[in-house]
């Protein structure tokens, strides 16, 4: 027990600094902050499993995370059937052209040797292909697009129950992730951090201006929820009791009939939005726990020890007979499913999709700054940094805020520095990451709850 | 005759000049990078935030300048607020270089280290210059904005096309021409450039020998921080000075750095070109240049264009992928000085 006495004392202060929001700011915004906290806590696992299990560097989490939120409109919302009907045909085509690209490059990889002749045919089938693609597809896209563009103008999803999707983010992301180790885990670690973040740029830029997959910078708004709506809620009969009765003494405060009818109404609107983000919370709440469980049995499996071994020494665990190529693949595919799965879970929780507010500050650096201050290597370590990070992330605005009020109480109202300052209020969130950043790597190299190696 | 003539102008006109000014400032960046990876060994990401943090002194000095009424006669005021630029830069960068960097360099941390305090760095300096200068987008050319009009282009050959050259793209061309050499002429002849040399190459030999690494290391930030402020200042001429969009160009820059070879100057600088070039021919639409080329009854009924200009940034992502997958030591071999 008094092993875990600092987990358990850090994780206390972290669930006391969100009960603070919710008494000093509101229950909503607690609740938005904690929500938002277990989303980042899924990717720093995801992004753990692959720095802190195998030493492998990914600035590409923001890619992954798109293609989670992607997964999301392809899955659950309706079908547009007009747009299947002008340009499904074009869309099928193109798909079955890139296959049958794929499995002629791969086939003259395979059965030729390296020479001029395969270089030249693999780049003109490229090339041809991409020409042809075009072609197909142009006049697809173009009667897709033209269908409502306002409201649709994209081929729609299939309809699916949310949930679902969360699967199909992750499934996504793990398809990426082959291609891309398949591609650049032979780099070394910078190459391949420069890598990554470019090809996620390169996925985000795909997203963003390809309109008849998901309306691009358009947006998708109304996506499905696995919680009940608040309009739901506020009309229907048990939800009304039950904010009476949990009100009852402020209620009976009030005497006149009307004023408690208002009251009740506000109490009413109030309670809805906290009860739908409970929801989610519950259901994020339990999608961590069962990571963590699973990723905790995993670290101090057989497995895990494997990772750790190829990890400290490339070279030692290769002469055992490791495979490294192979398990550096595997683990970059599992922690970007993971990755994957929290861009689905953040949209669903957002109930719309942005392809346009994807951007490598907020999703990928981010993310590594939460795993090296939590802990590189120790699960509970990537948590507690998803929280901490996402925390400071959110309420270092208010609190600057309050702190420049604080020291420049003594200037005059309009005082150009006060006003400026004030003004720039919400970029100190940018310095309080970057210095959190330095002085953890400075003075506490391994995270706030370091790596603990249990030895059998 | 004259068609093949017009055609050429068009194409000079919306590629070839646009690409050499926008090649230059990634290249400048670009030999930035490369020279800190080469000397310190480590991937800078905080270039783009650098860069932005220089021009963001010139764009203050430039207004400062211009309430206090001096300026450059036809040229941009920013010009000569550079040098002032540069010393804050320089200032800055040694400053940072002292409380953060030259801790784990003593260390001999891994280059990975070396990256994530990069990172902490960049964060850092984001949030200085947006509490300093704030997001907003900010032009601040002044002078005589055109050497050559188009209608004047017309008048003197009389073509049907136009050349347009805006000074801040002669601007940019020149000043990046004459950097680059006494650069290149520092690193190759006087003794200092080939100790720098002699440390990317070979650090226990060069200690041996007795060059002093700290004096390396102060003379490579020097030379970094006037690239990342010439380079900064010129895309803030020809563009528009917004710290988002400098943070962003650090990804070109980086695909230049290692297209060229990552650790090898002159391909820093050819990486940038050969990104720019690409960039902007496979977004042009070539449709006036072939119509013409073309007899009247072939005329292009499209845009013809390869690719759409939203993908141009994908274009550069892409050429890095393949060049590391081709040849991950990029065109020209890396890793030296």
């Amino acid at each position: 027990m008094r092993n875990y006495s600092n987990v358990i004392a850090a994780y206390s202060i972290m669930l006391i600094l969100i009960i603070l929001v919710g008494i000093f700011q509101s229950w909503s915004i607690a609740l938005t902050i904690m929500n938002y906290c277990l989303i980042s806590a899924v990717m720093t696992i995801g992004a753990n499993i692959q720095w802190g299990y195998a030493g492998l560097i990914n600035f590409g989490i923001m890619g992954y995370t798109a293609l989670g939120g992607l997964a999301v409109v392809l899955v659950s919302v309706d079908p547009v059937k007009k747009a299947w009907q002008v340009g499904g045909l074009n869309i099928l085509a193109c798909i079955l052209i890139i296959v049958a690209m794929v499995i002629t490059v791969r086939y003259l990889l395979n059965h030729f040797k390296k020479s001029k002749i395969r270089n030249y045919s693999i780049a003109l089938i490229v090339i041809g292909g991409i020409l042809v693609l075009n072609v197909t597809a142009t006049p697809g896209i173009e009667a897709i697009e033209a269908i409502d563009p306002a409201k649709t103008g994209f081929l729609g999803g299939l309809g699916m129950p949310v949930l679902f999707s969360w699967i199909v983010g992750g499934l996504f992301a793990a398809g990426l992730a082959f291609v891309i180790g398949k591609i650049a885990l032979g780099l070394r670690a910078d190459y391949l951090a420069i890598a990554t973040l470019l090809i996620a740029e390169i996925v985000v830029s795909i997203i963003k201006h390809e309109e008849w997959l998901a309306r691009g910078v358009k947006n998708v708004i109304g996506l499905k929820r696995p919680a009940p709506y608040e309009i739901d809620l506020q009309t229907s009969d048990w939800f009304i009791n039950l904010v009476e009765k949990f009100h009852s003494k402020k209620l009976s405060l009030i005497s006149s009939a009307t004023e408690k009818q208002e009251a009740l109404n506000q109490m009413v609107i109030e309670a809805s939005s906290v009860y739908v983000k409970l929801c989610f919370t519950g259901l994020f709440l339990t999608v961590v726990v069962i990571l963590l469980i699973v990723t905790q049995k995993a670290l101090y499996s057989p497995w895990g020890r494997k990772m750790r071994a190829i990890r400290d020494n490339e070279e030692a665990a290769s002469a055992m007979g490791k495979n490294i190529v192979k398990e550096h693949l595997l683990i970059f595919v599992l922690g970007s499913a993971v990755v994957g799965l929290a861009g689905a879970m953040m949209v669903t929780n957002d109930g719309l999709f942005t392809p346009g507010s994807y951007r490598p500050m907020r999703y990928t650096f981010v993310i590594w700054v939460m795993v090296i201050v939590g802990g590189t290597g120790n699960n509970f370590g990537a948590i507690l940094g998803g929280f901490v990070v996402w925390f400071l992330w959110v309420e270092a605005a208010p609190i600057a805020l309050f702190l420049i009020n604080l020291f420049t109480s003594h200037m005059p109202e309009t005082h150009a520095l006060r006003v400026h300052l004030i003004e720039s209020a919400s970029y100190f969130r940018f310095l309080v990451i970057g210095i959190g950043l330095l002085m953890i790597m400075r003075y506490r190299p391994k995270g706030i709850i370091p790596e603990k190696i249990i030895k059998q | 005759m004259m068609d093949i003539l017009n055609a050429l102008t068009v194409l000079i006109n919306f590629t070839v000049i646009p690409a050499l000014t926008y090649g230059s400032q990634l290249a400048l960046g670009a030999i930035f990078v490369t020279l800190i990876y080469a000397v310190l060994r480590f991937a800078n990401f905080a270039t783009g935030d650098m860069m932005s943090f220089g021009t963001m002194f010139a764009v203050l000095l430039t207004y400062y300048f211009q309430t206090i009424g001096i300026n450059f006669g036809f040229l941009p005021t920013a010009l000569l607020t550079i040098p002032f630029a540069i010393i804050a830069m320089i200032i800055y960068m040694l400053l940072i270089d002292k409380f953060v960097f030259s801790y784990y360099r003593i260390k001999k941390s891994p280059p990975v280290q070396f990256a994530m305090v990069s990172v902490g760095v960049m964060f850092v300096t984001q949030a200085i210059i947006r509490i300093i200068i704030g997001p907003s987008d900010r032009r601040f050319i002044d002078g005589e904005k055109f050497i050559l009009k188009a209608n004047e282009f017309k008048e003197i050959t009389g073509l049907n096309e136009g050349i347009t050259l805006k000074s801040s793209q002669a601007i940019t061309v020149i000043l990046t021409l004459i950097i680059v050499s006494i650069m290149f002429w520092f690193l190759n002849k006087t003794k200092t450039g080939k100790s720098m040399r002699a440390y990317s190459d070979n650090e226990d030999l060069a200690l041996l020998s007795g060059i002093d690494p700290k004096k390396v290391v102060m003379i490579t930030w020097i030379i970094a921080g006037i690239l990342a402020t010439i380079g900064g200042v010129l895309y803030g001429l020809d563009k528009s000075y917004r710290p988002f969009v400098y943070f962003n160009n650090m990804l070109p820059i980086f695909a230049a750095a290692i297209v060229g070879g990552i650790g090898n100057p002159f391909g820093a600088f050819l990486g940038g070109y050969v990104i720019a070039f690409a960039e902007i021919f496979l977004t042009y639409a070539y449709k006036r240049f072939m119509s013409y080329l073309l007899p009247e009854s072939l005329e292009p009924d499209s845009l013809l264009q390869l690719l759409s200009t939203d993908y141009k940034f994908a274009i550069s992502f892409s050429i890095l992928v393949i060049v590391l997958l081709v040849r991950p030591s990029g065109i020209f071999k890396g890793k030296t000085l």
